[in-house]
């Protein structure tokens, strides 16, 4: 052991955001996805044999030009694997800002480590594109909307196995 | 993103999600979840530590083969290097409270008139 805490270790990111958001006076507060039945899908193959995709929750970069960055919308996306995005978009996201960077995409989205594994025979072989999803407030337009298209594109790409990476 | 990982599952596509935000993920309930117990940010390992997310990545690969049943949670034997993000990120207390609620304030006055116009 050691140590002793009076608290569990791991943020709860549920209780901190209602806190947060209830102290600038919304009293309303969101309601979180809870399910009681977990659907399941063993691999099929063994892994050596399967092609392997990416998800993020990150956008593709803001436009540089002022005039299109102001009309920059967070979409749905699937863009090649090679070369490698050297950035992606996270400003508007929730996470760390003051802990953390993301100047380095393999660190949220390991485009290059999947890609090793895929060179050392490990897995079959990665996706040629990843796959970009919009963390949305609206839940029916993620289960109706964004499930359906990153499950056709996936097909496309005759994935057996998706990570998805929640920044 | 636990959604759309439901999605796939429920149409016969492995899944496993990486990510810092157990309550959330596991709230949802997902077929499978390699949790690092980081700030938000950085699922996959500390920016430019190859190593780490490469020790990651292959965690989630060997999950996606190894688990046999949903909700299955690993978590990496990883750490942050200080634990002060934990309590600073989205604090609520007495030195920050009335500064919280003017900016909600405000915010809410900013909405009303992008609405208006």
């Amino acid at each position: 052991m050691d140590q002793i805490r009076p608290y569990r270790s791991f943020v709860s990111y549920i209780d901190r955001s209602r806190d947060y958001y209830a102290a600038q006076g919304y009293d309303k507060p969101y309601a979180w996805p809870h399910y009681d039945h977990v659907p399941f899908t063993p691999l099929r193959k063994p892994l050596s044999e399967c092609r392997v995709g990416l998800v993020t929750t990150t956008g593709l970069p803001k436009p540089v030009d002022p005039m299109e960055a102001i009309m920059y919308r967070r979409e749905i996306y699937a863009r090649p694997a090679i070369p490698p995005p050297a950035s992606l978009y996270t400003d508007d996201l929730f996470w760390d800002k003051k802990a953390t960077h993301t100047k380095d995409v393999d660190s949220f989205l390991p485009v290059n480590r999947l890609a090793e594994y895929a060179q050392k025979g490990y897995i079959g072989s990665a996706s040629p594109r990843f796959y970009g999803v919009p963390t949305d407030y609206s839940q029916p337009r993620t289960i109706e909307l964004y499930g359906p298209q990153i499950l056709k594109w996936c097909r496309e790409d005759g994935l057996d196995a998706v990570i998805l990476l929640a920044l | 993103m636990s959604l759309v990982a439901r999605h796939l599952e429920e149409n016969g596509l492995a899944t496993v999600i990486m990510g810092c935000a157990r309550d959330i993920v596991e709230e949802c309930g997902v077929a499978r979840f390699v949790f690092t117990d980081f700030p938000l940010g950085n699922p996959c390992g500390k920016p430019w530590d190859a190593g780490m997310q490469y020790a990651i990545v292959g965690i989630a690969l060997d999950l996606l083969e190894r688990a046999w049943m949903p909700r299955t949670t690993i978590q990496t034997p990883y750490q942050w290097h200080n634990d002060e993000w934990r309590a600073a990120f989205m604090k609520v207390d007495a030195t920050n409270r009335e500064a919280l609620a003017r900016e909600g304030e405000k915010r809410r006055e900013f909405q009303a008139k992008v609405k208006k116009s």
